[in-house]
């Protein structure tokens, strides 16, 4: 029987979708203080970090077009050796809900890690000679690197600050059955900063409080106080946004003259799309909080 | 851009390290006094302190200066000057200011040498200061809110170096939104002597209306600006006297 290695961390894939618009410091720090957290509790280790972008179709106050705020995430985390940028979810044509991008981002994981099964286990020899070596052996302690891989399976976590998890209690803005997928089956690693209301916000809900072990709060102490939103303002204000953007996305902003009072206009007035979704579905409007 | 004072700031410190909110000091700091309309910020200086300061944690002023040098490296504005870290004693602050002010002063004078042997149709373009007679800069202190609270720590400052500080050269303090700078100036005697050369600008929300309050050489300075519906309403305040405008949003 094959045993389970108690040393054996479970491996996280932290994702983070958003807007991004435009991505800022303060998005790439989220990665680092999961990871951190994550690391700390000695039971995790992060392998990768994905942000996704937002597609288009979720009629955002603002929202400039996904192409542009792909390529600035993308030119933030040019250098980072483990945070990249996927635009499956941009590229969509109609909005999607966050858990559809969750599980398509493990269902790739899991694809990925079959794959990487299959390579590992396997040595020079092919699998039938493998069992018929092992069934003759009489040696009692098997070679390590003989012995069947058994890996906790890897999770993808959704990786967030604390307005998306209060979110959670807009009326039709998430499905509950949704959200409890979501902490149920992969769970959130959420940033905030001390003083928050997360604690009480998830407290004051039965679903949050039941699957309360896989939503890790993190706490913020070296606080940031980057907002894309302000960064929006500050350039319509024709103020420095130096130091609060990776320089090379300042550039880009620049160069392309990304954000104007005109820009901050579109989709005003119109409907958020799970607005627009979630508006026919009884549903949506069952309360989170009890 | 005419008949605006240059400005120099210098920001004097540990930089143990340096780090992304020591620099925004200086963009903040520019942003308002271009804003002002009567400033041209020309050069930023970083002065990281010598290791004679003693302070607990204080690594070697060579990493020190490097590091800032390596953050500054992509700046074309600001730079780290390594005059402080390299004297023997720890320098008082308003030596540092004496310092900088004597080499931006002999700058000018070989600036002024220069334009006033050049021929007159040899005038260089371009640059509108270079093109009429040089003015002289001025050099402002970069600081926090932290750093203007440390004048009220007993035996810290001299009395007579706190005033040459603000009243000769001049102070740009960066605050955060609740602390209360300006009321700590209003309650020292000797820095409301030089409130017109301490600069403060605080923007906060006030419910729904955007409020910014500016300390400086005018009394109750500044601006409230909300939206109502369609419109924009921006209500702008010195000396007592009240001026409204109402924009209406492009159809």
């Amino acid at each position: 029987m094959a045993m389970e290695d108690p040393d054996r961390k479970t491996e996280v894939v932290l994702l983070a979708c958003g807007s991004f618009n435009p991505i800022t410091n303060m998005h790439l720090r989220l990665f680092e203080l999961a990871k951190d957290y994550l690391h700390e509790t000695g039971k995790y280790k992060v392998i990768k970090g994905i942000i996704s972008p937002v597609g288009d179709a979720y009629k955002k106050k603002g929202l400039i077009s996904a192409n542009h705020r792909v390529t600035m995430a993308k030119l933030a985390t040019k250098n980072s050796d483990w945070v990249e940028v996927d635009d499956w979810e941009s590229c969509q044509s109609e909005w999607l809900e966050t858990l559809k991008v969750l599980r398509y981002h493990h269902q790739k994981l899991l694809s990925a890690d079959v794959t990487n099964s299959l390579q590992h286990t396997v040595p020079i020899t092919k699998l039938g000679r493998k069992r018929k070596q092992e069934q003759n052996s009489h040696e009692p302690v098997k070679k390590k690197n003989q012995s069947p891989v058994v890996k906790s399976v890897p999770q993808v976590k959704l990786l967030c600050g604390s307005d998306m998890l209060e979110s959670f209690g807009v009326p039709n803005l998430w499905k509950l059955e949704d959200i409890t997928e979501i902490v149920e089956k992969h769970g959130l690693v959420c940033i905030s900063r001390a003083g928050n209301n997360v604690q009480k916000f998830i407290y004051e809900s039965d679903i949050l409080w039941r699957h309360k072990n896989n939503i890790h709060l993190v706490e913020e102490w070296i606080t940031n106080d980057i907002s894309s939103t302000k960064i929006r303002r500050a350039l319509r204000r024709g103020q420095s946004i130096r130091y609060l953007v990776p320089d090379v996305v300042r550039a880009y902003i620049e160069k392309n003259r990304l954000y104007s009072p005109e820009s901050e206009d579109r989709n005003a007035g119109v409907v958020l799309a799970p607005f627009q979704k979630h508006a026919s579905d009884p549903k949506s409007s069952q309360a989170l909080s009890n | 851009m005419r008949n605006r004072i240059p400005v120099i700031l210098l920001a004097c410190g540990s930089f143990n390290p340096i780090t992304n909110m020591h620099m925004r000091l200086f963009e903040l700091a520019r942003d308002h006094l271009h804003q002002t309309g009567r400033y041209q910020v020309i050069e930023g200086i970083m002065s990281p302190v010598s290791d004679s300061y003693g302070k607990k944690g204080l690594v070697s002023a060579r990493h020190r200066v490097t590091m800032a040098k390596l953050a500054l490296e992509t700046s074309d504005w600001i730079r780290v000057d390594p005059w402080e870290s390299e004297q023997d004693t720890w320098t008082e602050t308003v030596k540092v200011l004496r310092h900088h002010y004597n080499e931006a002063l002999r700058a000018f004078q070989s600036k002024k040498e220069f334009t006033r042997n050049k021929h007159p149709t040899e005038s260089s373009t371009g640059n509108s200061l270079s093109c009429q007679q040089p003015v002289l800069p001025e050099l402002k202190l970069l600081c926090g809110a932290d750093f203007l609270q440390t004048f009220k720590t007993p035996n810290l400052w001299k009395e007579e170096d706190i005033e040459e500080i603000v009243g000769k050269f001049g102070l740009v303090c960066i605050s955060r939104v609740g602390s209360d700078p300006s009321q700590f100036i209003q309650e020292s005697d000797l820095l409301s002597k030089f409130q017109h050369n301490i600069f403060l600008t605080t923007v906060s929300w006030d419910g729904d209306k955007l409020l910014c309050v500016q300390n400086g050489e005018k009394e109750g300075r500044g601006w409230t600006q909300w939206i109502e519906g369609d419109e924009m309403h921006l209500e702008i305040r010195v000396c007592g006297v009240t001026c409204k405008q109402v924009f209406k949003k492009v159809q």
